[in-house]
């Protein structure tokens, strides 16, 4: 099961690798993880995601609440979560062809298509995980060069 | 606002806190704490190895329930206190942790002495601090001290460069701790409190499991209400060990691995189980698998992430165990009056016979058996007790009876051998007017032994019961069991002698080759005032059964042939 838990914490130094280290100390794994200061800024947002079972997902929220440093954990509902990831890809292009089905490739997900160069695009793309991973698939054929992707950001959508 | 150095605001905190003395060693990069500590009235306990100093902290804090407090230098000193530092952590006793660290524009240049020990105590530490500004020290300590003793206790380090503790700065002394991220008083609710007595009263074999979180919140008198209305037995955890009376009619003692048969015995048949402050830990409850059998659980902790986290449970009571058990008590005072005596308990009380009558034990005269009861009959029920790890501890799990709930301590979490003697020692600074024992094996006794020079120079009377197979006993058992006798790395080949090692501290020592000299040697060391060693050489083939195989199941216990 894919989760995504929005956590609040203390904006201190060194609060990355105690959260991080809680998952690897207990035997959890993140499937992606971003973190920036809040409106408050004493206060950072972190969004974690992961894949396990129900009973795991549970122990993490509560191993989470449990540190001092939390706030406040949430597991958020996929369906009413606003939730984004950012990711960069170099894509080889081979022609001017090449170069006009990447455009083309880019706008249909809504992405950006930047530093166009004989052998090279950069396309610059923010959508859903799943998003991202059925463009990679696409993309891959061209041969990709480099790619960087941020992790989930979330927020709730609003509940009325 | 006063001006002070930073150490000086550390002292005036911790008299704030009502610390009145503090275990350690000093260093190079905790010197201006020590000249602080110079000048105040806080006791100094010197310690010859900062682990040993930890473990004073962790004892002392054990027994008063107020943290213990453990100064260690940079780098080796704060290694060094490591393993006593996850030793508390492990078994949640209330600790604070001072150290020193390199000052702060050298931290991260591996300048000398410095290790990054905020980083490698994360994962053994409630909490930690390093304050990088002499001014915020008064509300760090204040916060440390708060967080280590409430909710489910634990060890807190504050790690403090050496410039913050000589620069001079305005200090505040907070009243109040401000920690937003930490609210460990929940209360439990009336619907799960509700659900727990029907559900134990609908039961036809109830049981009660008490766990350490019944002596960490000293629920005893809770406990011991709630068994005899209901008249249901009461198993504990080895960590649970002493929260009910084990001479009590309805005390079936620790389960586990090397629990008493008939609590094992009777744990594995009943169809409900109240578990009280446990983590269900392997060591207790064996294979989980053996408990997805028709079971239900109500489970009290005062740590909501304990809930299902080694076991599922049926209702699950979030809270301070001894105010749940309150409100369970009240509940269960409408329902029941007195119950008659059941069909189970008739069973539970014929198991208990049965396995008292039938389980062959050492015949030797100086079987841990014997030697135990010998202790139990001499010392007074008030008495404090800690363990070393290892054979000697399980046999003081099966025959040394705890009367007085909350006396009894051994690392049961972490198993640090090494641990029991300054562990005592911190107990009997706590508690100068009760005797103190610590039930020692060799090998453990060896790994701390330097604190008798602790003992003897700061005039701190504890009594050390050695138990001497010469050898890593426990490891060689299972040498023996497992490993088809290829002994390796267990003898200790009766070095050192114990007797004359003592003696060259200026303790008081004995060796003790029968029971009656056991007696004698005991009376002796109760009424000395100074710390006695009592070596009790027996048979180093003697076995600690039963015994509940690792990865295995409660059911599958092995018992003496
Ligand atoms: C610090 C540490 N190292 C190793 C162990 C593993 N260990 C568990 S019991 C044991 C033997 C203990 O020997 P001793 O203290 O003489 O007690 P005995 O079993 O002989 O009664 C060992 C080595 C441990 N628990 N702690």
């Amino acid at each position: 099961m894919w989760s995504i838990l929005s956590i609040l914490v203390e904006n201190k130094p060194g609060i990355l690798f105690k959260i991080t280290h809680m998952f690897r100390s207990r035997n959890f794994n993140i499937d992606s993880i971003s973190v920036g200061v809040t409106d408050d800024p004493n206060l950072s947002r972190m969004t974690i995601t992961t894949y396990s079972d129900e009973k795991q997902t549970k122990q993490i929220v509560k191993q989470l609440d449990k540190m001092i440093d939390v706030l406040e954990v949430e597991q958020l509902d996929e369906q009413r979560t606003f939730y984004r990831e950012l990711a960069i890809f170099k894509i080889h292009i081979s022609d001017a062809n090449a170069s006009m089905e990447i455009n083309k490739l880019a706008m249909t997900y809504g992405g950006k298509v930047h530093n166009v160069r004989s052998k090279s695009v950069i396309v610059e793309l923010t959508a859903t995980p799943h998003q991202i991973n059925s463009f990679e698939d696409i993309v891959r054929p061209f041969g990709i060069i480099n790619s960087a992707r941020t992790g989930v950001a979330a927020v709730e959508r609003s509940t009325s | 606002m006063v001006d002070m150095s930073g150490a000086e605001a550390l002292m005036h905190s911790l008299k704030n806190e009502g610390v009145n003395e503090v275990f350690g060693l000093p260093g190079g990069a905790n010197l201006p704490m020590y000249d602080e500590l110079y000048k105040s009235d806080i006791r100094h306990i010197l310690v010859r190895h900062e682990q040993s100093a930890s473990h004073m902290a962790d004892g002392y804090g054990r027994v008063s329930r107020r943290p213990g407090v453990c100064f260690a230098t940079s780098g080796p000193g704060a290694t060094n206190i490591l393993t006593g530092i996850a030793t508390a952590q492990a078994d949640s006793a209330p600790m604070v942790a001072i150290t020193g660290q390199v000052p702060v524009e050298m931290i991260g240049k591996d300048a000398f002495q410095e290790s990054d020990i905020i980083g490698m105590a994360n994962p053994c530490v409630k909490y930690s601090y390093q304050p990088r500004d002499p001014s915020l020290i008064p509300q760090v300590v204040k916060n440390g001290f708060y967080i280590a003793k409430s909710g489910r206790p634990g060890p807190v380090l504050i790690d403090i460069p050496k410039d913050v503790q000589q620069n001079v700065a305005p200090m505040t002394f907070p009243k109040n701790h401000n920690v937003r991220g930490y609210n460990p008083w929940i209360k439990a609710d009336p619907k799960d409190i509700e659900s727990a007595a029907n559900l134990l009263l609908s039961a036809n074999k109830p049981i009660i499991l008490a766990g350490g979180g019944v002596i960490i919140s000293q629920a005893f008198a809770e406990l011991s209400s709630i068994a005899e209305m209901l008249v249901i037995p009461v198993v504990t955890t080895f960590k649970g060990k002493g929260s009910f009376s084990e001479n009590h009619p309805l005390s079936l003692g620790p389960i586990g691995m090397h629990g008493h048969a008939e609590a094992n015995k009777i744990m594995t048949e009943a169809d409900c189980v109240l578990a009280i402050g446990t983590r269900f830990s392997d060591r207790s409850v064996g294979t989980f698998e053996e408990f997805e059998r028709d079971l239900s659980i109500i489970h009290m902790d005062v740590n909501p992430a304990e809930i299902g986290k080694n076991q599922t449970a049926s209702v699950a009571i979030v809270g301070d165990v001894k105010d749940s058990l309150q409100s369970l008590a009240k509940v269960l005072a409408v329902k029941v009056v007195k119950r008659q005596e059941t069909e189970w308990l008739k069973h539970v009380q014929e198991t208990r016979e049965y396995w008292h009558e039938n389980l062959k034990i050492h015949p030797g005269e100086m079987s841990s058996h014997h030697i135990l009861h010998k202790l139990r009959d001499v010392l007074p029920p008030n008495s404090l007790v800690t363990t070393e790890v290892g054979q000697h501890q399980m046999w003081a799990s099966l025959f040394f009876d705890v009367i007085s709930p909350g006396t009894f301590f051994s690392s049961t979490g972490l198993g640090t051998m090494g641990w029991g003697f300054p562990a005592a020692i911190g107990a009997k600074v706590a508690r100068p007017d009760v005797p103190v024992v610590d039930i020692a094996g060799d090998g453990s006794f060896n790994m701390t032994e330097n604190s008798l020079a602790t003992a003897v120079l700061e005039d701190i009377p504890v009594i050390v019961f050695l138990i001497n197979n010469y050898s890593l006993g426990m490891v060689a058992q299972w040498q023996r069991t497992f490993y088809d006798r290829r002994m390796i790395g267990v003898d200790q080949k009766h070095c050192p002698d114990y007797v004359k090692l003592a003696q060259s501290y200026g303790a008081h020592a004995i060796r003790a080759e029968s029971l009656d000299e056991i007696e004698r040697a005991l009376k002796d060391a109760l009424s000395s005032d100074v710390a006695t060693v009592i070596d009790i050489p027996i048979d180093p083939e003697e076995d600690v059964l039963p015994f509940v195989a690792p990865g295995t199941s409660l059911k599958d216990m092995i018992l003496p042939s």
